[in-house]
């Protein structure tokens, strides 16, 4: 009987097939806690009576939310951080490196077929290297970083299958996007997304990721990409027998499988305020800006910074517009600023900030006002996600993002 | 904890973390406090008129939205001993078992179930209603003792030798 990757993994992880529906306990090979949980995952873990971690190897602490911090209460959440640390042993602490879902693939972290585990929904984000990863609450960390386990429902597999090539206006965030939109916000709900086909070969691990980590807003447990030599590339790693496993089999029980053209995509906006409401972007021409956003662990990679000063290359951003450019990682910023694009992006009007979750989740850094509109580039458009109810979210690739920047309002990019 | 009855509340599809517990409460100080608001953008009256031993029945995708493990904490805290759902959202439902809140997932029973009735548990086998026997799948004996423990903090505690 032929198996999905998530079966596969399960089982290499516990050593005993498995199948949908069925409970197991796994060894978690590693978990990410950010800074706005660690206090309460820390009071929850002493409450248990716990005196020290399972594995601090396995253990990943990461500021991104709060820094730099906003409100004056935000510092404690670092203090309680670092005194966490310093009692347990814990010696991968990120404290100014970037978003966490961008770093620990891009640190090394995790691996293809790991098993991780983070206190955000968006931490189905590492299946763009083959890992089953997913979101859990504070308590449940609490009792990881005492045991080293977790117990999981096995769950029931949607497959996606992508052939054929993109239109060059067409990002990968058009294709999740549209999915969403398929399958509904609850369509996916227990349920892992497995991708295959030559669009998704032919992607880069970057553009995976934008993928992976939007599979939540279906409801995903996860969402699984076959490891493959960008993979290892990414990873700076050969990948061993078990990794190269992890392709779904041609026999595997898959509850549903859906197939797409992919010269058939188009670029999309989900509109607000949610996820599933997706349009085509030529629907929606001519609806005036207030601010534009590319960033967040959705699309603040390389390629996606890469591809707005494509679209900015010698132009200016309309005058009443803001653009706010958020590298998701210090490396990315680095790279960028190397290459240049950086340049491009503030000779054409962008304001470029730290690396971090900033205006994703409404901290800092552009917050909204009443009436006021948004097309940016992150996961959410939720109700109040950018500052106040009555801001306006639209949802884009980084490419149409930019292309409404420079016109003012929303027009289908180049 | 074989087998117990309850009396029933019929709620319905895709009730949110929003309805069993709206977001302006979540900053109140204790659970105590936020369950006379539970249910209340759906049935305001409904957190005053569950009792102690309670069942709650509903249809597909319970506990769906944010992860705040409140939700299953004030449905607990009302004396409800069980909800049974033709399916449950993910995080909810981890919540629920680490908060020792029991969920049994039957697909049929919500369509013939008439609110105010009650209906007998027999765990891991089925439920009982009306003379019919509607079968449920046995839950592992981890998860059991996670809830038997009365939650997943108070399980480690008993795993540390505290409690």
């Amino acid at each position: 009987m032929g198996e999905t990757i998530i079966e596969k993994i399960i089982r290499h992880n516990t050593g005993k097939a498995v199948k949908p529906g069925d409970i197991v306990t796994v060894n978690v090979d590693r978990v990410m806690i950010h800074d706005i949980f660690i206090p309460f995952v820390a009071d929850k873990f002493e409450e248990m009576g716990f005196t020290k971690l399972h594995d601090p190897d396995k253990v990943v602490l990461i500021y991104d939310h709060l820094v730099p911090a906003s409100q004056q209460d935000d510092t404690r959440h670092f203090r309680t951080g670092d005194a966490f640390a310093e009692k347990y042993g814990l010696t991968h602490v990120h404290r100014s490196d970037g978003i966490c879902h961008q770093l620990m693939t891009e640190a090394g972290y995790v691996k293809p077929g790991d098993i991780a585990f983070g206190t955000d929904s968006h931490t189905t984000t590492y299946g763009c290297v083959g890992a089953f990863s997913s979101g859990i609450g504070y308590t449940e960390m609490a009792s990881i970083l005492g045991t080293g386990t977790m117990w999981i429902k096995v769950p029931e597999t949607i497959k996606v299958v992508i052939d054929g090539e993109l239109p060059e206006n067409v990002m990968s965030k058009d294709i999740i996007l549209r999915l969403i939109g398929d399958l509904r916000a609850d369509g996916a709900t227990y349920r892992a997304l497995e991708f295959a086909g030559s669009t998704i070969e032919n992607m880069t691990v970057a553009s995976r990721m934008t993928m992976a980590n939007m599979a939540i807003e279906a409801g995903a447990k996860c969402a699984l990409f076959t490891p493959d030599e960008k993979t290892a590339e990414y990873c700076e790693i050969e990948l061993n027998d078990y990794q190269k496993s992890l392709v779904g089999d041609p026999d595997a029980t898959y509850m549903r499988t859906i197939t797409y053209k992919a010269e058939d995509f188009v670029p999309v906006m989900a509109c607000p305020s949610q996820v599933d409401k997706i349009r085509n972007v030529s629907e929606l021409e001519g609806t005036e800006i207030d601010q534009v956003f590319i960033g967040s662990c959705t699309n603040g990679r390389l390629e996606d910074l890469q591809a707005a000063a494509e679209v900015l290359e010698g132009k200016k951003v309309a005058d009443f517009v803001k653009l706010i450019v958020t590298p998701a990682s210090r490396k990315i910023y680095k790279q960028a600023a190397d290459m240049g694009i950086l340049k491009t992006l503030s000779e054409a009007g962008a304001i470029i900030t730290h690396p971090g979750c900033g205006l994703c989740c409404g901290r800092t850094g552009g917050i909204l006002s009443d009436g006021e509109r948004v097309v940016a580039t992150n996961n959410r458009n939720f109700l109040g996600r950018m500052g106040t109810s009555k801001v306006e979210i639209y949802l884009a690739s980084p490419r149409t993002a930019a292309s409404c920047a420079v016109a003012g309002k929303i027009v289908s990019p180049e | 904890m074989d087998k117990f009855t309850g009396r029933v509340w019929v709620l319905g599809d895709d009730i949110d973390t929003d309805i069993i517990i709206p977001t302006e409460y979540l900053a109140l100080k204790t659970i105590d406090d936020m369950k006379q608001y539970g249910f209340s953008p759906l049935r305001p009256e409904l957190a005053g008129q569950i009792q102690k031993g309670d069942i709650i029945v509903a249809g597909k995708n319970f506990g769906c939205g944010s992860s705040r493990e409140q939700a299953p904490e004030i449905i607990k805290a009302m004396g409800v001993q069980c909800v049974i759902a033709k399916s449950f959202a993910r995080i909810f439902f981890r919540n629920s078992i680490n908060n020792g809140l029991l969920l049994i997932e039957q697909p049929d029973l919500y369509d013939d179930m008439k609110e105010g009735d009650e209906v007998t548990v027999v765990m891991n086998e089925h439920v009982d209603y009306n003379g019919k026997e509607y079968p449920i799948a046995s839950l592992p004996e981890n998860l059991m003792s996670i809830i038997q423990a009365g939650g997943l903090v108070k399980a480690m505690r008993k795993l540390n030798g505290l409690d």
